[in-house]
């Protein structure tokens, strides 16, 4: 487990090994970019390199950690970050210009460059990574004609093609006309082509070192998603990750679809509440959590309402890793994905010692809000993480 | 007098009996007045005080607590009122699916929601009309669908009790689940609803409103407001509101600026109209707080219901966005404006259509749904283009704003029967960059 600030580092280290950071750390000095871990909660930032630190005015520790829309503020344009959310939540390469914030609170324009790492083996986005590249004051909006047509789709006849598919999701030079974002007093600035190109080539230099130092560890990464997860993983994008990771209850996912019923998604509160880490839970069936004196009857009316695929609210005596044991007020709810299917089944656990929370909302009413946050989350994100919806988006 | 025949929708389960009591309303049969205070008395109705003065841009800016107050607390009333069986149907065993092209129009089947009943007949063409306490309204729904009180506190932090007496100059305004919700979390914000108001934009009403989508601080957690005569069904003053956890084609939708006069642009709001939609628009957004901001829409609104002409309004991005669309899909059906081929589907209409997202009856219609058939039912809901700039210019004389000056032609947006595939479609990209799948 260990402390968040750990975490953070850990999302890197076990992926690309010890070494990734001394690797980063060489890259080009003006290289601007964050990467980040969409699986931890809150999606924080795990790296930012020197060129952003010394662009953007903070420090690394005032940005590891945090989650990127710090660098937002009252002129930042609200269709550009829904632009940016949707991208990551249909884990695509996207790039925009961007009006973000300094530390000092002064704006600055940026083109910025988002690409999705995958998981080779369980075709799940792992990081990603955005390249931040400044965009200067031009004399005339004649930028803005060069920019158009060229760059983005120059990438594909690039030479990174061969490592990276770049998914052009959205043709972002049809949005020309819209001219809604800007500063106060100063036009939008639209990147040129030598900026389009600067990130295409940092982005290059970048994933390519992530590719290298993941074979180090044996956990592949690849800029391609592929096409699907090996035999034994589970389904869970990245995207419902990040919804799952927003909601602050002990619960977990369990696929009524594989054998046994396995956890496919444990919360961090679930692994304080328990003692166990995740990767002790992940592909267990939740029997575990019993022990000598869990009562058999509790346990028996779990079974029946799955079977009979409806909501339950138990109270079972569990046992966390060191042996101790609490009463679990458990609630048990189908969950359906967008074609109206029972996708997953979440249990929330509550603690039976449990008080109202700060702002006085009742366990009972914090547990069926995690139900809700769950509900809501998988029944949106499967019906755009489906294959059929991928190619047309 | 203009009417159309449509089947109303069932918001509450006391809809259809809506006659005399004895089973714990809120009118004052069930709730006479001076039971009403100590708040106990509503059946220990909890209430929600949300924290003032907060600046606009705060939902955006500040990492959010994870589980944020209001979601928590509205799905899990939510979850709760489901697991009583108060609903009439589980919306999340209705299928639903993004209609391919470039727009992302949103399809969902319930065919549960589509209640086979006689159609009723509905005035159109009044938008404002007179409270009318014979007919159901919301002091009529059950005290169980009332989910909690939502209520300017008195500090700036936000809190919750789950009991709470009320001051007797505090009109309750309450937050009730829609019984025949078309997303999870799809309740009614009934302000003042005690005060039997009838459908009509107030600027209270509407900050409330406002404060609501705030609160929730969820990109996905919208508002929406039908008038009358843009498919209200009870002429009751009630906002909409339900978690759908993917863009709208309207949010996606290209805007252009319209330049505003300083006075206006003092308080930082900002005013653009949407290009390459099917329905004409504008929208809203900015401002130094919300206040500013729902004022200058409160205006708007309150102009286009002053001179009849119906309207819809989605409050999108934490309150931070709204769309406000001037609409004559119903006077022109009852005009006999309307296809029979349009008609047959039964879809009404109102703010979640005309924003993106589709709700069809018929398993035909859902399986066939294209982009083409939302983009022509859309194009039928717009003003004309002449009839829209007229209703522009009044709107920006009544919000004070200075008349701007003419716009380029608005080569983007496509006229009514003209449906092209959108710019943003797969076709305009070279080979080598499609990734099928």
């Amino acid at each position: 487990m260990g402390s968040s600030e750990e975490r953070l580092l850990e999302s890197l280290t076990s992926r690309y090994s010890e070494w990734i950071m001394e690797a980063l750390g060489d890259l080009s000095h003006d290289l601007n970019f964050l990467i980040t871990d969409p699986c931890i909660a809150g999606h924080p930032i795990v790296f930012a390199s020197r060129g952003f630190l010394t662009m953007s005015g903070f420090s690394r520790e005032e940005v590891v950690g945090r989650n990127g829309r710090i660098f937002q503020g009252p002129e930042t344009d609200r269709r550009s970050v829904m632009e940016i959310r949707e991208a990551i939540r249909e884990e695509r390469t996207m790039q925009i210009s961007l009006l973000n914030y300094r530390k000092d609170g002064t704006p600055h324009w940026i083109l910025f460059r988002l690409y999705p790492v995958f998981g080779r083996d369980d075709a799940r986005v792992v990081h990603f990574v955005a390249v931040q590249v400044p965009i200067p004051r031009r004399r005339s909006s004649s930028g803005r004609q060069v920019a158009r047509g060229g760059s983005l789709f120059g990438a594909c006849r690039n030479e990174v093609r061969s490592d990276l598919e770049f998914r052009c999701c959205l043709p972002f030079d049809s949005y020309e006309d819209s001219d809604n974002r800007g500063l106060k007093g100063e036009e939008m600035r639209e990147a040129g082509d030598s900026e389009k190109q600067k990130a295409i080539d940092g982005a290059a230099e970048i994933l390519s070192k992530l590719m290298q130092y993941s074979k180090l560890t044996g956990r592949v990464v690849c800029v391609k998603r592929p096409t699907s997860p090996q035999p034994g993983f589970s389904h869970i994008s990245s995207s419902l990750c990040t919804s799952l990771g927003r909601i602050k209850q002990s619960f977990v996912l369990t696929d009524p679809h594989l054998f046994d019923m396995p956890i496919v998604y444990a919360s961090d509160a679930f692994l304080s509440l328990t003692g166990y880490g995740r990767d002790e839970v992940l592909g267990r069936n939740c029997r575990f959590l019993g022990g000598p004196r869990t009562d058999v009857d509790a346990l028996k009316q779990i079974n029946e309402s799955i079977l009979a695929e409806k909501a339950c609210t138990v109270r079972i005596l569990n046992y966390r890793k060191d042996g101790t044991s609490f009463w679990n007020l458990l609630h048990i709810s189908p969950v359906r994905n967008s074609t109206g299917k029972i996708a997953f089944y979440v249990g929330v656990q509550v603690d039976e010692g449990a008080k109202n929370d700060v702002h006085g909302l009742s366990p009972a009413v914090r547990q069926l809000g995690a139900v809700g946050a769950v509900k809501v989350a998988v029944r949106s994100l499967s019906s755009c993480a489906g294959s059929s919806s991928r190619s047309s988006s | 007098m203009l009417t159309i025949k449509r089947v109303p929708t069932v918001l509450s389960n006391y809809q259809e009996d809506a006659a005399g009591c004895g089973r714990n309303c809120l009118g004052d049969c069930c709730l006479p007045r001076e039971r009403f205070i100590p708040i106990y008395n509503f059946r220990q109705l909890p209430l929600y005080a949300f924290g003032n003065n907060k600046p606009l841009a705060a939902a955006s800016q500040v990492d959010l607590p994870a589980d944020f107050l209001l979601n928590t607390l509205l799905l899990g009333q939510w979850e709760d009122r489901m697991s009583q069986g108060l609903f009439r149907y589980d919306v999340t065993a209705c299928e639903t699916k993004v209609i391919p092209g470039g727009h992302g129009f949103i399809a969902q089947l319930n065919e549960g929601r589509h209640l086979k009943k006689r159609p009723t007949e509905f005035r159109v063409d009044r938008v404002l009309q007179p409270f009318d306490p014979s007919k159901f309204n919301f002091t009529k729904v059950g005290q169980e669908e009332v989910l909690f009180r939502f209520e300017a506190g008195e500090d700036d932090a936000s809190r919750f009790f789950e009991s709470a007496s009320v001051d007797e100059s505090v009109p309750p305004n309450v937050v009730a689940i829609n019984v025949s919700p078309i997303e999870y979390g799809h309740v009614l914000l009934i302000p003042r609803v005690l005060e039997s108001l009838p459908q009509r934009i107030d600027p209270e009403s509407f900050l409330l409103a406002l404060h609501m989508a705030h609160e929730a601080g969820s990109p996905y957690f919208r508002l929406g407001y039908n008038s009358l005569g843009a498919f209200a069904t009870i002429n009751h003053l009630h906002f909409q509101a339900y978690y759908l956890a993917m863009p709208f084609s309207v949010e996606k939708a290209p805007t252009k600026k319209i330049h505003i006069n300083e006075e206006l642009a003092k308080n930082g709001v900002k005013i653009s109209k949407l290009l390459n939609y099917p329905v004409r628009g504008l929208v809203y957004e900015g401002g130094n707080n919300l206040k500013d901001l729902s004022d200058v829409v409160a205006q708007s609104c309150i102009f286009l219901q002053e001179n009849n002409i119906p309207f819809n309004v989605l409050i999108s991005d934490c309150g931070g966005r709204i769309f406000l669309f001037p609409q004559s899909y119903a006077e022109k059906q009852a005009l006999g404006e309307v296809s029979q081929e349009l008609l047959d589907t039964q879809v009404n209409p109102a703010v979640w259509e005309i924003s993106g997202h589709m709700v069809l009856k018929r398993r035909n219609d859902y399986d066939d749904a294209s982009e083409e058939y939302a983009w022509r039912l859309l194009a039928k809901v717009s003003l004309s283009r002449e009839r829209f700039e007229e209703v522009e210019s009044y709107i920006f004389e009544a919000i004070g704003v200075l008349k701007p000056e003419k716009y380029e032609t608005e080569t983007n947006v496509k006229e009514e029967a003209s449906f092209q595939p959108p710019v943003a479609g797969p076709p305009t990209y070279p080979e080598g960059c499609l990734v099928i799948q």
